[in-house]
């Protein structure tokens, strides 16, 4: 018999008011017996809708069954058939629009918590199971994956697997791309990243950091030089845009990227132990309303700041970030100054004092479906901050459409693929994840990964 | 790791290092530059090729040690090695023949000044140099200078050689005595680019400078080294790090080098580091 509550079981959480102070993790998991009973909430259907919300079609009865069992290794050797980072996406994946969002049990009451049995299902095989990985026996075939990030992991492992030959080209001193230097360590400790990283170049995968495709080496040189057979690009979209207003150049005027790499991968937040500094301010307004924008805004209030503010041009109901980030940010006091848009950045001596912004409104609907913001003319005003980060959103890098010709990109910079295939217009090199897609999810960009592997795959055995 | 093949005190201040960093000696150009860290601690840090071996797979760095990361670079030795080592980052300096070029450079600045003005004589342009520092022993490549150069003219603070004064004293002179020249390459202090950029650009000789403002990645991920040359926005470790003079934003330049003087100020003497 099925447990019949409502609510998913809950999940213990520091204290909104302890966790500012700290960059632990701000949920604290299941324990074996909690995570026992919300697996029991699962019908176990048939017709699996869970599944198809999932773009990597995780086993999801099948584990939790396993789950509501106490099986949990063999609850773990049925997530890593289709995922190799669950404990990673059980807490970043955006579960209400995908897995959870079709679970029949979210029709009435909450859905079951999928990401969070998945979550404790990696983490626990994590601590007490963990098996070495075996390297699987080489086929001789060798293929290169630009990048280290979610989408070029799961390619990296899924061809791993098989016996490929894969090195790993990555620009940074890191792998794990947005997953090191962007999502901070309360959200998705640096240290549980690096143990899934492990995980996969335990396959075998090749890894050779400090290179930009590109730069140090082509993708053609890759080809005729290195003897690679095929080519993953999994190179994300990390170029920040900007607002391009008046006093944008001030100090004090960060890209997300900037403020959240010189914290998470830079350990700003350590200094002066770490040697990258970081400025805080009093009041910093965190301009965009997604994962990034809550992401900034909750470091800020972590490292000092008084007053922190999210600064977005639509009403609450648009807010393009994972629900539970949001609700995470509202208990965390950050102030959410919405339908507002800014227009200038003030400053005295060089440094960053106000910004103008002006009041929007709804209008009709734009082409996403989300009502159309429009500025209510002569409501300008000034707020009062010495920290301004710039959160909305990034497009894929030109670095490699610049230096590899006949590889087509699409008006917003994306690299054009076949969507069967995930091949590029150039025979062989396949891509895949934000460098695709735009700024998307972990959990996309794995998908694209993975399919990419099955295409090389497939393409390489003839 | 990278392993430091070489290493050699130039002066008091400023040291250089021959790194086996094969990726980078197969494909760097003159213009371009590099991010290293020190250690698995460390942070990344800019600096220009000053020199590089395709055969030996080496790249020369050159870099004046003025704080936490260049004093930790400095206390490492031949054999030792580095942790992180990456490029060649940047665009390679726009370099083309003309007839006649005057290479200035400040400092450190003579070394990301070498390459440019040797790739110039390799194209087989007449080639003067301005050298400037505090004092003769703050001059360096000297003799590399000497060997590409036409002429070479100095400039010291304390008149120890050359000139007694800046390298624009000695531009105003050149330019006062007929000399022409196509072409500026100005490297070395931000206000030392911008008071030459003054000169050049009343006289309407082109110039290149090489901005080098605050990075971390170095591969357009951040935005952190935002300069403005001609009204827009660029990326220096993208776009540049070379612009055309008279189009930099020099005043936004300065101010933003200087963004953490506070907080580096701090980092040295809070680790013990100052001397
Ligand atoms: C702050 C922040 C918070 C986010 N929060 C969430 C969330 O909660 N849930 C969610 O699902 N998604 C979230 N996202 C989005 C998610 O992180 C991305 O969609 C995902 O990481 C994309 O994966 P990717 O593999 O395509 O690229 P990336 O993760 O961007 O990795 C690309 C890698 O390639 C490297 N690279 C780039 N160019 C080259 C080159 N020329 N040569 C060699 N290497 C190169 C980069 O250094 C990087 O390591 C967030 C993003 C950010 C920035
Ligand atoms: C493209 C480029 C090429 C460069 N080439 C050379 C070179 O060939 N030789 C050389 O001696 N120096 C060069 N520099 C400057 C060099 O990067 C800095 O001197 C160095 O980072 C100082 O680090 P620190 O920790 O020792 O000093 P700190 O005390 O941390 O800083 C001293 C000053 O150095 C600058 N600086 C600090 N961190 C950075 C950073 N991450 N990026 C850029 N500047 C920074 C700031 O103006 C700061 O005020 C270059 C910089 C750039 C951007
Ligand atoms: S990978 Fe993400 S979408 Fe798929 S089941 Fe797990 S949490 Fe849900
Ligand atoms: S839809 Fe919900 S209840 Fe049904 S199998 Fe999937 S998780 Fe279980
Ligand atoms: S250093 Fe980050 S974009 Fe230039
Ligand atoms: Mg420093």
């Amino acid at each position: 018999m099925p447990n019949m509550s409502k609510e998913k079981v809950k999940m213990k959480e520091q204290d909104p008011l302890l966790r500012i102070k700290n960059f632990d993790e701000v949920t604290c998991g299941y324990t074996l017996e909690e995570a026992m009973e919300e697996a029991g909430r699962c019908l176990q259907c048939k017709t699996r809708p869970c599944v198809g919300g999932c773009p990597v079609s995780v086993p999801i009865p099948e584990f939790i069954k396993e789950v509501s069992e106490g099986n949990i290794e063999e609850a773990y050797n049925i997530i890593a058939t289709e995922n190799r980072l669950p404990a990673i996406c059980g807490r970043v994946c955006p579960q209400e629009s995908q897995c959870e969002g079709k679970c029949v049990r979210g029709r009435k009451g909450e859905p079951v918590a999928i990401g969070r049995l998945e979550r404790f299902v990696a983490d626990y095989y994590m601590e007490n199971i963990k098996k070495d990985v075996e390297k699987p026996e080489s086929n001789n075939k060798k293929v290169a994956v630009v990048g280290g990030g979610p989408a070029s992991l799961t390619c990296a492992a899924d061809l791993a697997k098989k016996g490929y030959e894969v090195t790993m080209y990555e620009a940074l001193h890191q792998l794990g791309g947005v997953l090191m230097y962007g999502i901070p360590e309360f959200r998705l400790p640096k240290g549980l990243v690096q143990t899934e990283l492990k995980s996969v170049t335990d396959l075998g995968v090749k890894v050779e950091k400090n290179v930009i495709v590109g730069k140090s080496i082509t993708i053609d040189e890759l080809f005729e030089e290195e003897g690679f057979q095929a080519v993953f690009v999994g190179s994300g979209a990390g170029l920040p845009r900007f607002m391009n207003i008046e006093g944008e150049n001030l100090n004090g005027v960060y890209s997300a990227n900037e403020f959240l790499t010189r914290v998470n991968l830079m350990k700003a937040y350590d200094f002066p132990n770490s040697p990258t500094p970081v400025r805080i301010g009093e009041k910093v307004a965190v301009i965009g309303g997604g994962n990034v924008a809550m992401d900034a805004a909750r470091t800020a209030k972590r490292l000092g700041a008084k007053e922190v503010k999210i600064v977005y041009r639509r009403s609450k109901e648009e807010l393009p970030a994972r629900v539970e980030e949001v609700h995470h940010a509202e208990e965390e006091q950050i102030i959410f100054d919405l339908l507002k848009n800014p227009v200038e950045i003030i400053g005295e001596d060089g440094h960053v004092t106000g910004m103008k912004c002006i009041k929007m409104e709804l209008g009709e609907p734009d082409e996403s479906g989300r009502r159309r913001p429009q500025p209510i003319e002569g409501s300008e005003e000034v707020m009062d901050v010495d920290i301004v980060v710039v959160a909305i959103g990034q497009t894929p890098n030109p670095l490699l459409r610049d230096t590899t010709d006949g590889l087509d990109v699409n008006k917003r910079g994306c690299i054009v693929v076949n969507e069967d295939t995930m091949e590029t217009t150039l025979e062989n090199v396949y891509a895949g994840g934000d460098a695709v897609t735009g700024a998307a999810t972990v959990i996309l960009a794995m998908g694209a990964g993975k399919k990419a592997a099955k295409a090389i795959d497939e393409k390489l055995s003839k | 790791m990278y392993k430091i093949v070489a290493k050699r005190k130039l002066n008091d201040l400023v040291e250089l290092m021959e790194i086996h960093a094969p990726y980078v000696a197969r494909k760097c150009e003159p213009g371009q530059f590099i991010i290293l860290r020190v250690d698995e601690e460390g942070e990344r840090i800019p600096l220009t090729i000053a020199d590089y071996d395709r055969k030996k797979e080496t790249v020369t760095i050159i870099y004046q040690v003025v704080g936490y990361s260049t004093k930790k670079l400095s206390l490492k030795n031949e054999g030792d090695s580095v942790e992180d080592f990456v490029g060649p980052l940047g665009q390679e300096a726009p370099l083309h023949k003309v007839k006649r070029v005057l290479g200035i450079g400040g400092g450190v600045g003579i070394a990301p000044l070498y390459p440019q003005l040797k790739k110039m004589k390799e194209l087989g342009v007449q080639v003067d140099t301005i050298l400037g520092g505090r004092s003769d022993e703050f001059i360096i490549l000297e003799d590399e200078m000497e060997n590409i150069s036409d002429n070479v003219y100095y400039a010291t603070n304390d008149g120890s050689k050359g000139i007694k004064g800046f390298v624009t004293d000695k531009l105003n002179e050149l330019i006062e005595n007929g000399e022409k020249y196509d072409l500026v390459i100005a490297i070395g202090p931000l206000i030392m680019m911008k008071a030459v950029c003054e000169i050049t650009k009343k006289h309407d000789i082109k110039t290149n400078v090489s901005l080098n403002p605050i990075m971390i990645d170095g591969t357009g991920m951040c935005g952190g080294c935002r300069v403005t040359v001609g009204g827009e926005t660029k990326f220096a470790c993208v776009d540049g790090p070379d612009f055309d003079g008279h189009q930099v934003d020099f005043d936004e330049a300065m101010r933003r080098q200087g963004m953490y003087k506070e907080e580096e100020k701090d980092h040295v003497c809070r680790l013990g580091l100052e001397d």
